[in-house]
This record gives structure tokens, C-alpha cells and sequence, in this order.
């Protein structure tokens, strides 16, 4: 293309011609008008990355739902939903509540590639279904390829409730506050 | 009558010369070989993916909370879903199957070296778009699979260094797997990708026709780019034949043969899920990738840990690098594979090495198996004859998980040695050490036995030896049991 473009373009350019001019102005409005039609498809596209403020509190139940030194599974709706998230927006977490106020949330996806740990209360430990990751019942990691014990959701006791700060998928990069 | 019309038409458009001086390009008299069908065969299957895929579209509803809903539909209640399913699902199978056996042979035969290295960088985008499309489309697969895959992604994605959460963010099309992520692999896998994929097919074919098809390669012909295209053109005005139909017929019984497999696989073997409904809540599930994938998932599995970050994030990029680099490489000399000894042990060792991840993923043996510890029987032989206390070790084998991982009479997980000559292989109080505090990829189990209950594990597992082989004893300490 371009070669075919230069014996054209070159004579047209050398000489200060209107034809020229003309090329060039066209060069130039189309070079505006492609990133004013970019910078917005982009900024659209984009805009998940742009918005930080994902997490907010939302209760998990009574408190006294939780027995104590059990470890129980909890579905919250995200925070942010879209009417046409469906269950996906039903968010499983494991609450650790160790004795009275001390209570620990675990995010339910593996510190290894994010799959679905399950608790086995006879052992006291997390078991992931993908590449054998084990963490202890206080999160801590046992064994296999996880690189950090599960991640912990900040949480709070308010008003007879146990409330945690949710709303994005943990990952290594942002795990959860 | 039809001849007038094409007449008429060709009048307008003008293209009936160039197409017969297509169909009718000389190529060499040997390269109309039946090795040399793959390409056509794979370009047939898609352009039959891309006719199933718009049935499906017309039923399929891409939104997180309908999706799952809407392949049920498709499988059970739309007449004749269940095999549109079935043929775009099996397609992309042989799809796969058919690009890597087309990079296989298009490999062996050098038909990458010069003057043919943009044909082959365009052939590598292409098989970059199909896993491409395999992999948005075993998410469009709205199931249990499809959101634990989606996870597995972010979590790849997420060990970015310092952008990870962002980058999470975009794949997801927000802050969790939900509605916007499907609507984002949707938009890739129906206009993307295929809009990607289509302008170079239309790259590679041209680059086929304006360059000739490669010659087959013989041992001792060698590529100079000084004499290579006035030889090639030599060869193809003394010793060739028109493409059609010379080549052409071949390619037409093998994309009949194909298509025909390829229906009745679909056929016998209808279509590829969906498993379970993609709620994060449920989860009790086994999260597997598709088979072009699983390779992946397992070595992920094997790698030592503390390369996993850096492999994960550069692995993919230096083969992809690597793939496009091959004709910059090795743009001339030899193009037999007689002569090219390393190629083929590279070729068949990657192909190997993917094959035998894909086995062992399919059996996962560095999974816990979750249900075995109270699905699996003790074999009975283990239990006849024991003292309550071996029998209470026997019971605590199974309600603390330890068949998980650690297999019985050949059935339970794989994670840990087998228990069968436990006994053999570790003292009473090596065995003791090891329960309460674990190593070697053993969690510590301290903190769950009383010390009554490893007394009871240790004497059953005193008893796992074979018949003929004592159980292994301390030389310092040898007669004296474990005791607190």
C-alpha cells in the first residue's frame, strides 16, 4: 500500500499546491477525528479499571447465626449489581468465628488460582478442588502451591451483625483490605 | 441459462479471470500430496462453525442470569439444538485438532522458510485467534466450568505486577465474574475475534496463491533466497499442474471426509455440556478447563511455586514470541525434515509434553479427592483381625480426611504417598512427627488430634505393611511404642 501510495503522494507534497494543502488538511482532520472517536470507545471500555470504590460494608446476619469455633459458609448479593447478574452476584464466604467478638471472614477463592476452597471441619482445613492448595482453619496456608494463607475481609460487629467490607474478586494484585 | 447469467455478471464484475487464474495457479506436482489437505480441512470446519454459531446466536441469550437457562433450552426443547450444539461444540475440537496437525506438517516440511515467513506469522495469528475462540467459547458455556475458568484467568491475570487489579477489572468487565464479564467474552468470541480471524484467513490465503504452495521437501534441496524463487518458478512451469483440479481434488474428498466425521461425532456424541449452574454459591464442584486448556491447568499445578508468578506471566508470551520468530530463525537451507533432526525432536517433545499434562489433568492426582473420605470404603482385608484401637485409627483414617489425599488398596487421592506400607517406610515416631507436624507438602495435624487419636492412627498404620515385610523400627529405640 504504501508503495503504491508514495509516485502519487511525493509530487503532490514537493510542490506548494492546493492539491497539496488540501492532502494535507485531510491528513490532519482525519488524525483529530480518529482520537476524538478513540478516546472515548477507550474510556468505555476502560471505565472498570477507572472506579475504585467497589467495596462497601454489607451484613452477613445476626451474629449469633455464627456458633462459636465453627466455621460456617455465607452467600452475600454483591454490593454492585447489574438486574441481569443473575446467582452470580451471590458471593459465598467462609466465617471463622473463633470465640465471642473475634470472628475471621475468609474469601472463598483459593490465594493460588482462585478456585472454590471447602471446609472440613473434622480436620480443620480448607481444601481446594484445582491444584491441591490446603490452608489451616485460621487461613493460614498448609501446604500445596498457594503463595499466601486465604484472603481476609475486613469486618465489624454493629448493631447485633457481623459486617464485612465486599464487593471485588480477590487476586494477588488487589487482595481484599 | 446459467451460463448467460454468469456471463452477464462477469460482464459487471469482472472477476471470472482472476478466479479461473486462481483456481488454475500451477503448483508443484508433488505438493499435491494428501499432506497437504490440512489447511483446506481447517478452513472448512470453520467457516461450519461459523454457520452453527449464527443458529446458535439466534437461540443462545448472552446474559449472566438467562445463559445456562438458554443451552438447556437449546439441548432439550429447541428442535434439533441439542445437534447445532453438538456440531459447533465438536467442531471446535476438530478445529483445534486440525490447526495443530496443519502447524505440524506445514513445520516438518520447512514451508515456513523463505519466501513463506508471513505466511506462517499470519498462520500463527490464526491459531491464536482459534484457541482464542475456544477459550471465549467454553466461557459462553455459561456453566460451573465457565465461572471457575473465569476465576482462574483473573487470578493468572491478577499476579500482574502493579496493575494486576486493574487488569483483573477489564477482563471481568468489573469488579467480580458477573453479567458484564459474559457480555465482554461474548462481544469477543462473535465479532472480535472472528473479524480478526477472517482478515487473516483472507492474508494467509492470498500469501498461499501469491507465493506458491511449497514444494515437498527433499533432502539436500536447499533454500538461498538468492536462487530460491527462480527455481521454485522452474519447478512449477516444467513440473507442475493447475491447482484445480489437480490439488483441489484431494482437499475436496478430505473436507468431505472430515465434515462427514465430524457429523457423526456430533452425532454419537452430542453436545458438550453445560455441567452445573454457574452460582458461585455452589461449591461443591471440581473446577476443569476444556482439554486445550488443561494442559495449562496442570502445569500449573506442578510448577515449583516460587517460579509459578514468573512462568504464568513470561510463558506465554516468549512461546508466542518463539512461534512467530521460527522462519526469522531458520529462514533457509534445509526444509527436509530428514535433515532437520532437532525439529523433530522439538516438534514431537512439545507435543508430548502437552499430551501428557492433558493426561494427567485429566485425573488431577495432585487434587484432594474431596468425597473419598466418606465415600470410599476401607478395603476390608485392612480392618478383618485388628484390635479396637487399630480399628479406631482405621475410622479416623476417614472422618479427619486423610483419604483425601492418601489412597487405600489403590482408591482415595493421589496428593500423598499411599498408606498400603506406611509402616515400611516410616518408625512409630517418624509417623508421629509427620502427622502432627506435617512437611513435605503435609499439612500439620497437631492442633486436631488428641493425643489418644494419634495413638489410634499410628497403631493402624502399623499394620499397613505387606505380610512378608516387617513393619520399620528405630535401631535406637526399637521395641518401645510411641507413648505421652
Amino acid at each position: 500500500m504504501n508503495e503504491a501510495a508514495k509516485p502519487l503522494s511525493r509530487p503532490a507534497l514537493a510542490q506548494p499546491s492546493r492539491r497539496a494543502f488540501l492532502l494535507r488538511l485531510g491528513l490532519l482532520f482525519n488524525a483529530i477525528a480518529a482520537i476524538l472517536f478513540a478516546i472515548p470507545v477507550l474510556g468505555y471500555l476502560m471505565s472498570p479499571m477507572r472506579r475504585y470504590a467497589w467495596v462497601s460494608w454489607i451484613s452477613l446476619g445476626k451474629i449469633e447465626d455464627f456458633p462459636e469455633h465453627q466455621t460456617r459458609l455465607a452467600i452475600y448479593r454483591n454490593p454492585y449489581t447489574k438486574p441481569w447478574d443473575g446467582k452470580t452476584a451471590n458471593i459465598p464466604c467462609w466465617v471463622r468465628r473463633e470465640s465471642g467478638a473475634i470472628f475471621r471472614v475468609f474469601a472463598i477463592n483459593c490465594t493460588h488460582l482462585g478456585c472454590p476452597v471447602r471446609w472440613f471441619q473434622e480436620s480443620g482445613l480448607f481444601m481446594c478442588p484445582c491444584h491441591g492448595g490446603v490452608f489451616y482453619s485460621d487461613g493460614a496456608r498448609a501446604s500445596g502451591p498457594p503463595p499466601r494463607g486465604l484472603y481476609q475481609y475486613s469486618h465489624k460487629l454493629e448493631n447485633g451483625q457481623l459486617w464485612i467490607k465486599a464487593g471485588q474478586l480477590p487476586t494477588l494484585g488487589e487482595p481484599l483490605a | 441459462m446459467l451460463v448467460e447469467a454468469g456471463a452477464w455478471l462477469d460482464h459487471r464484475l469482472g472477476v471470472g479471470a482472476s478466479i479461473r487464474e486462481a483456481a488454475r495457479h500451477p503448483v508443484p506436482r508433488s505438493s499435491a500430496s494428501w499432506w497437504y489437505v490440512f489447511g483446506s480441512c481447517t478452513f472448512a470446519v470453520m467457516v461450519l462453525q461459523f454457520i452453527t454459531g449464527m443458529c446458535l446466536a439466534t437461540v443462545y441469550a448472552p446474559t449472566a442470569d438467562r445463559a445456562w437457562q438458554s443451552l438447556l433450552y437449546l439441548n432439550y426443547n429447541q428442535p434439533l439444538g441439542w445437534f447445532i450444539r453438538a456440531l459447533h461444540g465438536w467442531g471446535s475440537n476438530f478445529m483445534i485438532a486440525l490447526v495443530c496437525i496443519h502447524l505440524a506438517q506445514v513445520f516438518l516440511f520447512g514451508a515456513y522458510k523463505y519466501p513463506r515467513e508471513l505466511t506462517w506469522t499470519a498462520g500463527v495469528v490464526l491459531l491464536l485467534c482459534t484457541l482464542g475462540m475456544a477459550f471465549t467459547g467454553q466461557v459462553l458455556r455459561f456453566d460451573q466450568d465457565a465461572y471457575w475458568g473465569l476465576g482462574i484467568a483473573a487470578a493468572i491475570a491478577g499476579r500482574t505486577p502493579l496493575i494486576g487489579g486493574r487488569v483483573v477489572k477489564i477482563i471481568l468487565g468489573g469488579p467480580i465474574i458477573a453479567g458484564d464479564t459474559l457480555s465482554r467474552f461474548f462481544t469477543l468470541h462473535v465479532f472480535v475475534i472472528p473479524a480478526v480471524l477472517i482478515a487473516f484467513v483472507v492474508l494467509h490465503l492470498f500469501l498461499v496463491l501469491k507465493l506458491g504452495i511449497n514444494e515437498w521437501p527433499m533432502p539436500g534441496r536447499i533454500v538461498r533466497r538468492e536462487t530460491y524463487l527462480a527455481e521454485y518458478h522452474k519447478m512449477v512451469t516444467e513440473d507442475g499442474e493447475p491447482f484445480f483440479p489437480y490439488a483441489a481434488q484431494k482437499d475436496l474428498v478430505a473436507i468431505g471426509l472430515v465434515i462427514a466425521a465430524l457429523v457423526v461425532t456430533a452425532a454419537i456424541m452430542g453436545p458438550i455440556g453445560p455441567n452445573g449452574e454457574p452460582d458461585p454459591a455452589i461449591i461443591q464442584t471440581v473446577p476443569r478447563p476444556d482439554f486445550f486448556f488443561l494442559w495449562l491447568f496442570s502445569a500449573f499445578a506442578l510448577l515449583p511455586p516460587w517460579t509459578e508468578t514468573f512462568l504464568m506471566l513470561t510463558g506465554p508470551v516468549v512461546a508466542i514470541a518463539l512461534l512467530f520468530a521460527i522462519p526469522f530463525i531458520s529462514g533457509t537451507g534445509e526444509k527436509s525434515f530428514r535433515r532437520r533432526p532437532m525439529s523433530v525432536v522439538l516438534l514431537v517433545m512439545t507435543f508430548m509434553t502437552i499430551g501428557i499434562l492433558i493426561y494427567l489433568g485429566t485425573y488431577s492426582p495432585w487434587s484432594p479427592h474431596m468425597e473419598a473420605w466418606s465415600g470410599t470404603p476401607t478395603p476390608v482385608d485392612y480392618v478383618r483381625g485388628r484390635t479396637p484401637l487399630e480399628l479406631q485409627g482405621a475410622i479416623l483414617i476417614q472422618a479427619k480426611q486423610c483419604r483425601n489425599c492418601h489412597s487405600l488398596g489403590g482408591r482415595g487421592g493421589m496428593r500423598g504417598p499411599a498408606l498400603d506400607d506406611t509402616a515400611t517406610r516410616l518408625t512409630p515416631n517418624q509417623i508421629v512427627r509427620q502427622i502432627l507436624e506435617g512437611g513435605g507438602n503435609m499439612p500439620a495435624y497437631g492442633k486436631n488430634l488428641s493425643p489418644a487419636e494419634v495413638n489410634a492412627l499410628v497403631a493402624f498404620l502399623e499394620t499397613m505393611h505387606p505380610g512378608d515385610e516387617p513393619p520399620a523400627r528405630s535401631s535406637i529405640n526399637p521395641a518401645v511404642a510411641p507413648s505421652y
